[in-house]
C-alpha cells in the first residue's frame, strides 16, 4: 500500500496529505451531532417531566443554626447508648473516646468520624448535671462534660458537671436550663412532667412513654409550662423526608392508599441483648431507684437493667424503640395523626434460646407486626419488623398514581394502572420501570432522571456519603434545632403535639398487642377505647 | 513495519478499530463532563480486589478525589479526540492503557468480587476493561496515524 510508506523524501506537504490527515477529524463533527441529539433528548424529557411534575430544583441547604448570646446549661439524665450518643451531637465526648477515634482515623484515612465530630457545630452549651443510677456511666457523663475543647486523652479538660443521685436534686439546680433524658421508658414521663413544672426544657428520647395514661400526662405538663419541648426522632432532620413531602403534597402518587414501613435486623444488639457491664453489681447500680416505677419489683437484674427494652415494665419493645421512628417519618411526610384503629400481632419466635438470655426470656415480641387504620384518609398503614433478619425492606408509599420508596434517597415511580400517567405511559415519556423522579441527598441537581449508576451507587450508600462537609449526624441537627427553638422562643420540629401522635398511636399498637383486640381512637373525645 | 504490507481492508479496519475507542473514550469524557453531580467517589468506593484499599484511601481524600476526576474526565476527552483525530495519537493511546489498567485494578472480575453495578455480563479475570485495554495495545503496534491522522501532517513532513 503505497500511502502506507514513509513520505519522508523532503517532499513538502501535498493535498494528499491534508486529506489523509484529516480523513477521521469529520468524525468529531458526527460525535458533536449525536451528543447534542441525545443532550436535546435528555433534556426535552426532563422538562416534560420536570413541567408534569412541578417539583421544585435544587437542594437543601444546611442550615447553620445560631448559638450566640449565653451558654444553655444542660443537665443530662441517662448515660447509656443513647444518652452518649446525644451528648456526643451535643459536642460532649469523653477523651478516652475521642482518642479512640483519633488513633482509627489514624490506621485508616477513610475513618471520618473524629473529622466529622470535629466539624460539628458548637451549640454553645455547658453541661451542668449528670445523672445516671450506674456509677460507670455517671463518671463517663462527667468525663464528656468537661471535656469543653473535644480533645484526646492528656488535653486540658474544663470543668466536669456536677453528678447528682437522683433526678429531682438536678431539678432543684439554678445552673441548669434544659434537660436531655435518655432513660428506659419507664422514666421517661415523670422526669419530663418534673422537668416541665420545674421550668426546664425537655429533649426525651422515643418513644414518649411507656403507657398511655402517661401520654396525656406528659402532654399536659409540657402545654401548661411552655417549655421547649422535642422528642428524640432525629428522622425529623433527614433530608429525604422534606422532599418526600413535597412530592405528596404536589399530588404525585394520586390518592395514597397503602404505606408499608419496616424494620430489619439481626444482631443481639439489635435485639436490645445489649452487653452486660462487667462492673455492674448492687453497688455500682441505684437498682431501688431504677425499679421505683415498676408496680411489681424485681430482686436486682444486671440483665433487666442494661436490656430493660425486653421487658413491658420498663418499655413497650418494637411499639415504642422502632415503629415509632417508621410512624414518624410518615406522619413527618403525610401529617395524618392519631390511626382510628389499631390492631398487632407477633411473638417471641427467635430470641427464646438459650444463647439468646442470661435468666430470663424476654416479653417483648422479636416478630411484630400492626396495621393501623385511616378511614377518614382512606389508607392503611402497615409496620412490619423482625429482629431475625436484617434484608432492607424499605418504607413504601403507594398510592393509585405512583409509588415513592424512601430512604436516604427516594424514588417516585409511575403505577402502570396510573390514570394520571396513563397517556404519558402511553407515549413513552414514562416508563413505569424507571423512577420519575429521584432525590438523593447532597446532589447538587435535582433531575427527575437520575443516571442507573448514581442509583446503583446511591441504595448501597456509596454516593456523597464522604464528600465536603455535607455529611451531618442527623441527631446533631436535631439536639441543635431543639437548642435554637429556646434561645428564639420557637417550637421545633417534633414537639409535643408530634410527640403526643407518637406516644397515644404507640400506646394503641401495643395495647393491641397485649390485649389481643382492635384498640380504637375516638377522635372526638380524644380518647383510646 | 518495514516488510508488511497491508491490503487496504485491514489498514482502514485499524483505523476504525482506533477511532471506535476514541469515540468510547470521548463520550465517556464528555458525558462525565456535562454531569455536574458526577464523581468517581462510588466507583472507587466500590473498589475490590489488591488494590481496594489504596482507591478507597482515594475516595476518602476530598481534595485528592476532586484532582482524580478532573484528571480523568479530561483523561478521557483528550485521549478519545487523540485517537479519533490522529493527533498525539501514540501519547493518547498510552495514556488510554494506563487508564484502563486504574480502571481494571479497582474492579477487577476477580472470583468473588460483587460490584454495586452488577456487570451486563459474564466475566472471569477478562472483562471489557482489559480487552479495551489490550485494543489498545494492537492499535499502537499499527501506527496508522503516520497515514490517516493530523500527526501525518505534524510528524512525516520532513
Amino acid at each position: 500500500m503505497a500511502e502506507k510508506e514513509n513520505n519522508a523524501n523532503g517532499n513538502r506537504m501535498n493535498r494528499r496529505d491534508l486529506l489523509k490527515g484529516l480523513a477521521t477529524v469529520p468524525v468529531l463533527g458526527a460525535f458533536a451531532y449525536g451528543t447534542w441529539r441525545k443532550r436535546r433528548q435528555d433534556h426535552i424529557r426532563n422538562h416534560r417531566l420536570a413541567r408534569e411534575l412541578n417539583m421544585s430544583s435544587g437542594s437543601l441547604e444546611y442550615n447553620r443554626y445560631k448559638h450566640d448570646g449565653d451558654a444553655i446549661r444542660l443537665g443530662i439524665v441517662g448515660f447509656g447508648i443513647r444518652g452518649a450518643q446525644l451528648m456526643k451531637a451535643a459536642g460532649f465526648v469523653p477523651s478516652e473516646t475521642i482518642q479512640e477515634l483519633k488513633n482509627s482515623a489514624e490506621k485508616d484515612s477513610r475513618d471520618k468520624r473524629y473529622e466529622d465530630f470535629l466539624k460539628q457545630d458548637d451549640l454553645n452549651l455547658e453541661i451542668k448535671g449528670v445523672c445516671d443510677l450506674f456509677n460507670v456511666h455517671a463518671e463517663r457523663a462527667l468525663a464528656a462534660s468537661a471535656n469543653t475543647g473535644r480533645e484526646g486523652t492528656g488535653g486540658t479538660m474544663g470543668t466536669p458537671a456536677k453528678r447528682y443521685a437522683t433526678y429531682q436534686e438536678m431539678l432543684a439546680a439554678d445552673d441548669i436550663d434544659a434537660v436531655i433524658i435518655a432513660t428506659p421508658d419507664h422514666w421517661h414521663a415523670r422526669i419530663a412532667i418534673d422537668a416541665a413544672r420545674a421550668g426546664k426544657h425537655v429533649y426525651v428520647e422515643k418513644g414518649l412513654t411507656r403507657t398511655l395514661d402517661e401520654v396525656y400526662a406528659v402532654r399536659d405538663a409540657i402545654k401548661e409550662s411552655g417549655v421547649v419541648f422535642q422528642l428524640g426522632h432525629q428522622g425529623r432532620q433527614t433530608e429525604s423526608y422534606i422532599k418526600a413531602r413535597e412530592a405528596v403534597e404536589k399530588n404525585l402518587l394520586g390518592k395514597i392508599n397503602l404505606v408499608e414501613v419496616c424494620t430489619n435486623r439481626n444482631s443481639p444488639n439489635g435485639a436490645w441483648v445489649y452487653d452486660i457491664h462487667p462492673d455492674a453489681n448492687e453497688k455500682t447500680v441505684d437498682w431501688t431507684q431504677f425499679e421505683e416505677p415498676c408496680e411489681e419489683k424485681h430482686s436486682f437484674s444486671p440483665e433487666r437493667f442494661f436490656r430493660w427494652r425486653c421487658w413491658w415494665d420498663y418499655g413497650t419493645g418494637l411499639s415504642g424503640d422502632l415503629m415509632t421512628h417508621e410512624y414518624d417519618a410518615i406522619n413527618q411526610i403525610l401529617g395524618m395523626g392519631i390511626p382510628e384503629s389499631a390492631v398487632s400481632s407477633g411473638g417471641v419466635y427467635f430470641f427464646k434460646d438459650k444463647n439468646h438470655y442470661v435468666n430470663e426470656v424476654r416479653e417483648v415480641p422479636d416478630i411484630w407486626n400492626a396495621v393501623l387504620e385511616y378511614p377518614h384518609l382512606d389508607f392503611t398503614l402497615m409496620y412490619s419488623a423482625t429482629l431475625a433478619n436484617n434484608r432492607n425492606r424499605g418504607k413504601m408509599i403507594m398510592g393509585h398514581d405512583g409509588t415513592m420508596e424512601l430512604g436516604n434517597s427516594l424514588q417516585v415511580y409511575a403505577c402502570s394502572g396510573s390514570t394520571r400517567y396513563k397517556e404519558k405511559i402511553q407515549g413513552g415519556l414514562i416508563d413505569p420501570n424507571l423512577p420519575i423522579y429521584t432525590y438523593i441527598p447532597g446532589r447538587k441537581n435535582v433531575d427527575s432522571v437520575a443516571t442507573a449508576t448514581e442509583q446503583y451507587f446511591a441504595s448501597r450508600g456509596l454516593l456523597y456519603t464522604y464528600r465536603g462537609g455535607r455529611r451531618v449526624d442527623t441527631t446533631h441537627l436535631h439536639i441543635a434545632e431543639w437548642i435554637e427553638s429556646i434561645r428564639e422562643g420557637k417550637q421545633p420540629s417534633c414537639n409535643i403535639d408530634q410527640a403526643f401522635e407518637e406516644g397515644i398511636t404507640a400506646a394503641m399498637a401495643i395495647m393491641a398487642y397485649r390485649e389481643n383486640r382492635t384498640v380504637v381512637w375516638d377522635r372526638d373525645k380524644q380518647q383510646v377505647i | 513495519m518495514k516488510n508488511t504490507k497491508y491490503s487496504t481492508w485491514q489498514f482502514w479496519s485499524f483505523v476504525i478499530l482506533r477511532v471506535a475507542i476514541g469515540w468510547h473514550f470521548l463520550y465517556e469524557g464528555i458525558t462525565k463532563l456535562l454531569n455536574p453531580d458526577w464523581s468517581s467517589l462510588g466507583y472507587l468506593m466500590d473498589s475490590k480486589g489488591m488494590f481496594e484499599g489504596l482507591f478507597q484511601s482515594i475516595a476518602g481524600n476530598a481534595n485528592l478525589l476532586n484532582v482524580m476526576d478532573f484528571f480523568n474526565i479530561w483523561g478521557l476527552i483528550l485521549i478519545g479526540a487523540g485517537l479519533i483525530v490522529g493527533m498525539f495519537t501514540r501519547i493518547a493511546a498510552i495514556s488510554g492503557i494506563v487508564l484502563l489498567a486504574f480502571y481494571y485494578l479497582s474492579h477487577p472480575a476477580i472470583i468473588g468480587a460483587n460490584y454495586a453495578i452488577p456487570s451486563e455480563g459474564s466475566y472471569l479475570w477478562v472483562n471489557k476493561n482489559l480487552i479495551e485495554l489490550l485494543t489498545l495495545w494492537v492499535v499502537i503496534l499499527f501506527p496508522t496515524w503516520k497515514t490517516v491522522g493530523i500527526d501525518r501532517l505534524l510528524f512525516n513532513k520532513k
